[in-house]
């Protein structure tokens, strides 16, 4: 077959330029970059065929397991999955392209991020546990590895120490899921898995196991703490493909594992993506607007976006459970677009940071500013991505959006209370994060890109090389076409949903053929085509008319600001005066936001201080006091460690002795 | 009802649609002059004539635009684009008739969304030039539509729950449909929007529309940088705005009059004349509302918005558990 064999050339092609990238060194280092993309570019190809024409590809190695071998499988759920991978790598690679060649190049990113690609592109044709969990292992030390880039910064090190840390601990979780799904037969392979359906504890074991194998991997509230830290501390392109398409192969695996592996769903399984989902919707964007770092920013928006797909794919599961295939389409579609959408405007997102801090040094929004007079195309395509991650319409945030809030609606029609209570609750916090996201997004884009320079750096700004710009205005596109040609995609994807949840969307039920419809047209319809035409119609027959009746003249003056412009740019609202009003609202609340206010006694020349503080509860619990718990235990068991061989002995007969007697009461 | 039905009378729709784009945009001006002057009269004030707001848009319209010097494209394309959204927005809300072209090309959730696309471009456009004023603006919209959006979008999503779908048209027809009868999530939900509806207006408590008081305004602080056509737009597009949500109100909760689909000539003509009426009735309610209270603090915003949002959400909740009695 040709698609297996480009297939294996592509694959083959990223790890030769690892192995090659690793012995070489200066500007060589640059050919990393065209090979991914043509090698990512390759696969994304081949993905489409599989999506769009059926067939499954399989192939089995004979490295791995002995009597079990390596089987690798295409089907339409990672190909759907690989066209979002692969289209991140692609705009990655070719904003690498543009990196400096003399001073961005080092040997510690270049020979990773082949590796990166290849191990992520293998997580997704695994087919049997053992190479699933092989590949999952490569590409978290390899994006651990890339996280640690600028190695003597010990900001990096702390946060690829928290990353390593939580990487374990998912994949120990995840060890412990295909254990559970393989059964005491041991049949690692994932046919054998789907044939054989575990118990529901069991399943709910599993299920388990994998939200936190997945959601650690993903950014789950509570398991997101490494993100805001290890997403930013890589070089930006990097960060572009661990945020923006490294979350998409841990969804993927929640995907493969709770609706493909684990047999036919119940309906409790739904709770606790819909839950933690919601919840990290909602926390990711408070933390994401009281932040003023703006890589860190960007990942904890990410966590807001994995929120989202997760309530959706939990709200499929829900649907499928009770045998509305229609409702659960509409709510995996919602899901699918949603990865494809967020891959493409946070790579986006991620990448027109990384020009920002090429163009000034600085990821500090309070040095920022002006950014639209000095870098007019990033600032362009950086607009359309702010606006479609605010899920703002006709952009493509805004179709993904629109499919959950329809299966929210649906929701009714589920018999289980639980479940009733649970999805208008839900819906409430999707909405809350919805107009969260608008405003953090107006923050971060009108304090960088807006107002004047806050900064020397910021004032004599330059926009980056044109490769660079090019990657950002494909994914800027991109979002854009999503927009319009929602009804395309879900399309697309119906051979995904299919085999997911065995039900559709109505295609071309709507009153034009690029209408998207949710259920029945006299139901729900959105049609972005239309809308975008009518838009950009009274958009111009406005301005046309304008022009033509008004006074052209255009004066350009000093601002007016009420008639005391002051010429120094501090005066501008800063991206923590702009956070203020959130903190007051939503702080208070979430983080114990406490604002106050030192007033030197009068006579006192001192200045007055105002100190703001925020308490990360999550942090405290879910990190601290484990941490603490963890310390605690090794120091109490750290006298195991300075026994007499006799002692030892007696340990170890002791060990036995209790396995034995396990061994004898359970058989 | 859906698009097949229509493409037969496809040019028919498309004028109906543009009568009604058009009349909203020319009836706006007037709705704001209603609230105006019965502010005046209760106040016993002189006050401007009732069609002060069309001669300052035809003022503002003719005055040469002032652009600050640090301000970037965004500044000069936004109100354009600000206009088309809040027009395309108004022109999904069914007014005198239900079956209008716009009423199946995008559901109410997009409606929500649209407005929200208007509000960030202005925000952004706020922050554009690079003064406290604008900041401070776009920052307090912000926070106000984290709290009218949601709540805005329960609202609607009970609504739709209640009339099994999301066309605003489909939610209008099942009200007209339904004998009146008091549901308690309709109440709830009814209160809810008129609070919302106050707030995404910028209205009193929320905002104040004729203050220049630095340390108050909103809306008026973001757009303290526009002149000439650009302000224009952006007083039109408000006006625009208030029309869009007192045609929301009367379409959802009073849709009596409202000519139906198949409805002719004739049936359009009385729907129009109903329409207009409930709007000007609108108009001297808020009027009368605006005189009878007091500003609210910035920082007690919040309480009075978290209330729409606590309705929204029990009305929700009542939906979902009452959806067998009601579909």
């Amino acid at each position: 077959m040709p698609e297996l064999s480009a297939l294996g050339v592509a694959l083959g092609a990223l790890t030769a330029a690892a192995l090659l990238a690793a012995l070489l060194r200066g500007r060589v280092l640059a050919l990393v970059y065209p090979v991914c993309a043509a090698a990512a570019g390759l696969i994304a190809i081949v993905d489409l065929t599989v999506l769009l024409g059926g067939g499954d590809l399989k192939a089995a190695l004979p490295i791995g397991l002995p009597a079990i071998g390596l089987h690798l499988r295409l089907d339409a759920l990672s190909a759907f999955f690989g066209i979002v991978v692969n289209g991140g790598i692609v705009a990655a690679s070719v904003y690498g392209m543009g990196l400096d060649a003399d001073h961005d190049l080092t040997p510690r990113v270049e020979p990773l991020f082949p590796l990166f690609a290849a191990a992520m592109n293998l997580v997704l044709v695994a087919d049997d546990a053992y190479a699933f969990l092989l590949s999952w292992e490569l590409m978290s030390l390899a994006s651990w590895a890339l996280v640690l880039a600028r190695h003597t910064d010990p900001e990096s090190q702390r946060a690829a120490h928290l990353y390593l840390v939580m990487a374990a601990i998912g994949t120990a979780a995840l060890l412990f899921a295909f254990g559970g799904l393989a059964g005491p037969a041991g049949g690692y392979a994932f046919d054998t898995i789907r044939a054989h359906h575990p118990a529901p504890l069991v399943a709910a074991l599993i299920l388990t196991a994998a939200l936190v194998g997945c959601g650690s991997k993903g950014g789950l509230v509570p398991l997101h703490a490494w993100l805001p830290l290890a997403h930013p501390a890589a070089p930006s392109h990097v960060s572009a493909l661990m945020s923006g398409v490294m979350t998409k192969v841990a969804i993927y695996g929640f995907v493969r594992i709770a609706l493909d592996l684990l047999g036919p769903p119940s309906w409790w399984w739904a709770l606790p993506p819909i839950v933690l989902g919601a919840v990290s919707a909602v926390l990711g964007l408070l933390y994401a607007v009281l932040d003023r770092d703006l890589k860190r920013v960007l990942a904890y928006s990410t966590i807001e976006n994995v929120g989202v797909i997760f309530v959706a794919l939990g709200l499929a599961l829900a649907f499928r459970a009770n045998g509305k295939n229609e409702a659960a389409a509409v709510a995996m579609a919602a899901g699918l677009l949603h990865v494809l959408n967020h891959s493409w405007f946070k790579s986006l997102l991620f990448l027109g940071a990384g020009a920002i801090l090429h163009a000034t040094g600085r990821r500090d929004l309070e040095g920022l500013g002006g950014l639209i007079h000095r870098m007019p195309r990033t600032a362009f395509f950086c607009l359309v991505g702010a606006l479609a991650i605010s899920a703002l319409p006709p952009l493509n945030g805004f179709v993904s959006e629109w499919l959950l809030f329809q299966a929210v609606i649906a929701a009714p029609e589920l018999p289980q209370p639980a479940l009733q209570f649970a999805s208008p609750a839900v819906g409430a916090m999707l909405a809350l994060a919805a107009a969260l996201a608008a405003a953090c997004f107006v923050r971060v884009y009108g304090i960088a890109f807006l107002g004047r320079p806050r900064s020397l750096e910021a004032a004599n700004a330059h926009d980056v090389p044109l490769i660079q710009q090019a990657a950002l205005g494909g994914l800027a596109l991109l979002c854009v076409l999503g927009g319009l040609l929602g009804s395309v995609l879900t399309w697309a994807i119906a051979p995904v949903l299919r085999a997911l949840v065995d039900g559709a969307l109505p295609a071309g039920d709507g009153p034009t053929p690029l209408s998207l419809v949710a259920f029945d047209p006299a139901r729900s319809i959105y049609d972005a085509p239309i809308l975008a035409l009518f838009i950009t119609i009274s958009s111009l027959a406005t301005a046309f008319i304008v022009h033509r009746v008004s006074e052209r003249r255009t004066r350009r003056a000093p601002a007016w600001d009420c008639g005391f412009p002051d010429p120094s740019p501090a005066t501008q609202y800063t991206a923590a005066s702009f956070a203020q009003p959130l903190r007051r609202v939503y702080g208070a609340l979430a983080f114990s936001a406490r604002d106050t206010v030192e007033m030197p006694p009068p006579g006192d020349l001192r200045p007055a201080r105002l100190s703001v503080v925020l308490v990360d509860h999550l942090w405290r619990i879910f990190y601290t006091a484990p941490g603490r718990m963890v310390l605690a235990v090794s120091l109490r068991l750290n006298v195991l460690q300075f026994l007499t061989i006799r002692r030892y002995l007696v340990l170890m007969f002791g060990a036995l002795v209790i396995l034995l007697s396990i061994a004898a009461v359970t058989t | 009802m859906t698009g097949h039905d229509m493409t037969g009378s496809l040019l028919v729709q498309f004028l109906a649609q543009g009568v009604q784009m058009t009349l909203v945009l020319l009836i706006s001006p007037l709705a704001v002059g209603v609230v105006r002057r019965v502010k005046a009269v209760l106040m016993r004030r002189q006050g401007a004539p009732l069609l002060q707001a069309y001669r300052d848009l035809v003022k503002l319209v003719r005055k040469e635009a002032i652009v600050a010097e640090s301000a970037s494209w965004l500044f000069r394309t936004a109100p354009y684009l600000i206009f088309a959204l809040t027009w395309v927005a108004a022109a999904l809300v069914p007014s005198f008739a239900s079956g209008l072209m716009f009423n199946w090309a995008a559901d109410v959730v997009a409606l929500v969304a649209l407005l929200g696309a208007a509000r960030a471009l202005l925000a952004l456009a706020g922050m554009d030039v690079g003064t406290s004023f604008g900041g401070i603006g776009s920052s307090r919209e912000m926070m106000i539509a984290t709290l009218a959006e949601p709540a805005m979008m329960l609202i609607v999503l009970t609504l739709a729950i209640a009339a099994g779908t999301t066309r605003l048209a489909g939610v209008a027809d099942f009200f007209i449909a339904q004998p009146f009868a008091v549901r308690v999530s309709m109440a709830l939900s009814l209160i809810a929007l008129l609070i919302v509806a106050l707030a995404e207006n910028a209205r009193i408590p929320v905002d104040n529309p004729i203050t220049h008081l630095e340390l108050t305004m909103v809306h008026e602080a973001m757009v303290l940088e526009y002149s000439g056509r650009h302000l224009a737009l952006i007083e039109s597009a408000s006006h625009l705005k208030l029309v869009l949500y007192f045609s929301l109100l009367v379409c959802l909760f009073a849709p009596f009059g409202m000519a139906p689909a198949a409805a002719g000539l004739a049936g359009w003509l009385v729907g129009l004349l109903a329409w207009i009426a409930k709007i000007m009735l609108c108009a001297a309610l808020l009027g009368v509302w605006e005189v009878s209270i007091a500003k609210m603090r910035v920082f007690r915003l919040p309480d009075f918005l978290g209330i729409a949002f606590v309705f929204g959400f029990i009305a929700i909740l009542l939906a979902f558990l009452s959806r067998g009695v009601l579909a």
